[in-house]
């Protein structure tokens, strides 16, 4: 297989040449993705660390379905996100469809359930430490919430990897929801898919050793970031 | 579960807020369109041309022609460029569309291994070609996708009178993904597969493949171009949209497509004039 | 007490009433029938071999855990919340994952003073208990016997009417247990209730005032420490103080018969 090697060479190339196709792409896959798990980290982390923290009926089924959820086939999340933001769709009116902001509802979508899952086991293990402690102290609930999450936000860290993990590698709902517009909505897996579909390897596997890279980047740093701060806590 | 996906969206909206997309253009269009026609470069080619002179950005969300087709039935694009002469009648007379012009014409072509077990080289008549693949069980490679260029394709083996649904799995393989991928997996299967020449010619991984059958009239790909119906969908740009349309059947659009080549030859010829006047 | 304090002066939340107190748990009777009164004044020692149910009654006493029957009861509360009064040092240290100062700020955040004011009450605290030095560090990184000063201080810092210890010295060294013991009778002396179990016969007789020997659940000998030390009245108490191992079943009565059939 030649294409290896014309795969590092469309890859070498497009990075030293600073390709401004390529950096538009990479800049609106970060933008999309960071975005993503910006926003189902608001969302995921209070409601993994609630479902946690309190005891209510049906709080079983939740812990499991936000289990299930965290593998949905990205390609059925944009389905979903594609048919409800439609014109013939509920939320037809707002015209996000084919924009990076319903691209970004996808993964949000996508995203949130990880997070929330894996906050949840988290914040339940620290709470087994705590509970006593913060009970004594007076911390009402809300309070007792924010404490978790703050003193398990080295852990958490690595949720939200998982969630950028997933947010980055993705390309089914992107490409449903987005429709790799060239310029608007095309991010790193959907110009692979259409470099692929256009029988481009080299060039498509080029972009894939620069979407390995960059995400190994951005996950090394933070490993790193995350080690070093958990080691001075001692955990 | 409502008041999530309220705060869900408004969130999103706030971060899409935020992102400085190249694409701040205010007067766009969303065409659907077929991957025929974006994986040659068509469009790189000639929408640039049109965004230069109106100021209108054209985007293009490239799919098969039966999804394509949906997707305007949806309302979800302002224009629909497909090459599937039936249905895009039928979404016209069905209120979807408002009317059908002819932009361009290309053609499909037979292609499969070098070595050609079926022995269909040079044949000029494309149903007798697939009777002889279908006679020797090679293997012949469907998009499987409803596209255009397969519902061409189901045409074809019906004028040849084979059964494919009977075949399936055993020689007769859906791939049901675009011609890109298709393309892709006969050539590692050592495949034959009925494809638009837009898309052959720019295909870059044809290892061992050649285009063995061509010229037949049956293998004619005419495409049209469908404002979609603003009467049905109100938020359809119709007058950027006419504007398109009206520029891609001028002399000026036709002049366009018509100097776009791959490798010195000619992908789609334009065929607008013919039709208006 | 040189602090400023924000707590309203006020009169104590004592007497602590428990008023025929039971707690079950997994279908097991672990605190039976227990009565008594934790009057303000004297430091209070709860005694009684492993498993006796000296942590549990802590925890009903400062309410992390509610009675299955009978009735806890704060006399001097009058509609004051009792919680906001008491603090309590757990055996093992729960330390946040934040500074030593850090985490005694966040307990006076909690109890609502005025970050203005917690920069000092934090600082002595330390000082009170020998952490000015530690005070950036983490505290998860401390030793042990510095991990239980900290808990001291943020339980110091708050001011409590009522202190409860459950064991604070179990996993210490002499040293440390010694610096422990020390800060445990300067918060006394300071004014604030001791209430607090041990198994630590010497420790008992170095701070308590008072003793109340519990064993398999039931209070078996409250009174005076000098009174206890000098000869208990129950035989079970006496077998204690001696070093025997209560290992044998108590008389039997109707409560250990149901005991009895559920573990058999």
């Amino acid at each position: 297989m030649t294409d290896f090697g014309s795969a590092l060479g469309a890859a070498l190339s497009l990075v030293v040449r600073l390709d401004p196709d390529l950096a538009e792409i990479v800049l609106l896959s970060l933008q999309v993705s960071v975005g993503a798990v910006f926003l189902a980290t608001l969302i995921g982390m209070p409601l993994g660390a609630a479902v946690a923290l309190f005891r209510f009926p049906g709080r079983t089924a939740i812990v499991v379905m936000l289990n299930a959820l965290m593998g949905l086939p990205p390609v059925v999340v944009g389905l979903i996100v594609y048919l409800i933001l439609s014109r013939a769709g509920p939320l037809g009116v707002l015209g996000l469809l084919f924009t990076p902001a319903a691209m970004i509802i996808a993964q949000v979508v996508l995203v949130t359930p990880i997070i929330a899952a894996l906050t949840r086991q988290v914040v339940e293990d620290l709470w087994t430490e705590y509970e006593e402690q913060l009970r004594s102290l007076g911390a009402g609930p809300g309070r007792a919430l924010t404490a978790l999450l703050w003193d398990g936000r080295f852990t958490l860290l690595t949720a939200v990897l998982a969630g950028f993990g997933r947010a980055s590698a993705e390309v089914g709902a992107v490409m449903i929801v987005g429709g790799n517009i060239d310029h608007v909505t095309r991010v790193m897996t959907t110009a692979i898919a259409l470099e692929v579909s256009k029988g481009d390897l080299a060039l498509a596997l080029g972009l894939g050793i620069i979407l390995i890279v960059l995400s190994t980047g951005i996950n090394g740093a933070a490993f790193v970031l995350k080690e070093a701060a958990q080691r001075r806590h001692a955990g | 579960m409502g008041k999530l996906a309220i705060r869900i969206l408004s969130a999103a909206l706030l971060a899409a807020s935020f992102i400085p997309t190249a694409s701040a253009a205010e007067k766009f269009i969303i065409v659907a369109s077929t991957t025929s026609t974006k994986n040659s470069g068509l469009f790189d080619h000639i929408l640039p041309l049109f965004e230069k002179k109106t100021g209108i950005q054209v985007r293009v969300v490239a799919v098969g022609t039966g999804q394509a087709i949906r997707m305007a039935q949806n309302g979800d694009a302002d224009v629909l460029f497909v090459h599937h002469r039936p249905s895009e009648e039928t979404f016209v007379a069905e209120g979807f569309g408002v009317k059908r012009f002819d932009v361009m014409v290309n053609d499909f072509v037979v292609v499969g291994p070098d070595d050609d077990p079926a022995h269909i080289a040079g044949m000029t008549d494309a149903a007798k070609a697939l009777e002889k693949i279908a006679l020797a069980r090679a293997p012949f490679v469907s998009r499987g996708d409803d596209s255009g260029t397969h519902k061409k394709e189901l045409a074809l083996w019906r004028a040849a009178g084979v059964d494919v649904v009977q075949a399936s799995g055993s020689w007769y393989r859906e791939t049901g993904s675009g011609m890109g991928a298709t393309l892709n997996t006969a050539s590692a299967m050592q495949g034959y597969a009925l494809a638009d020449r837009g898309t052959w010619l720019s295909f870059r991984n044809r290892a061992g493949m050649r285009v063995l059958v061509e010229g037949d009239r049956r293998l004619f790909n005419p495409y049209g171009v469908i404002l979609v119906n603003p009467e049905r969908h109100p938020y359809v740009k119709a007058d950027l949209g006419r504007e398109f349309i009206a520029w891609l059947i001028s002399p000026e659009g036709q002049a366009a497509i018509g100097t776009f080549r791959i490798n010195g030859e000619v992908l789609f010829k334009p065929n607008a004039m013919a039709v208006t006047h | 007490m040189t602090a400023p304090s924000t707590l309203p002066v006020s009169t104590s939340i004592l007497p602590l009433e428990f008023y025929r107190v039971s707690f079950e748990a997994g279908g097991k009777r672990l605190i039976k029938d227990l009565s008594c009164i934790f009057a303000a004044g004297p430091s209070t020692i709860i005694l009684g071999p492993n498993g006796a149910g000296k942590s549990l009654l802590l925890r009903l006493c400062h309410g992390l855990l509610k009675p299955s029957a009978g009735q806890i009861i704060w006399h001097g509360a009058e509609g004051r919340d009792p919680s906001a009064h008491q603090a309590m040092v757990f055996q093992r240290p729960v330390m946040l994952r934040r500074s030593v100062a850090a985490n005694v700020d966040y307990a006076l955040a909690l109890r609502g003073v005025p970050r203005r004011q917690r920069r000092d009450m934090v600082a002595e605290s330390l000082t009170e208990t020998g952490l000015s030095r530690l005070a950036r560090h983490p505290a998860r990184v401390l030793s042990f016997g510095e991990q239980q000063r900290l808990a001291l201080a943020r339980a110091w810092a708050l001011m409590p009417q009522v202190l409860f210890l459950d064991e604070p010295t179990a996993n210490l060294d002499p040293a440390a247990t010694h610096t422990v013991e020390r800060v445990i009778t300067a918060i006394h002396a300071a004014g604030t209730q001791v209430i607090m179990t041990t198994h630590d016969l010497g420790q008992a007789r170095r701070l308590a005032d008072e003793i109340l020997f519990l064993h398999r659940g039931r209070l078996l000998e409250k009174g005076p420490a000098d009174a206890f030390f000098a000869g208990p009245r129950n035989d079970l108490a006496r077998a204690f103080l001696r070093g025997e191992l209560l290992w044998r079943r108590p008389r039997d009565d109707t409560s250990d018969q149901a005991e009895k059939t559920e573990n058999g």
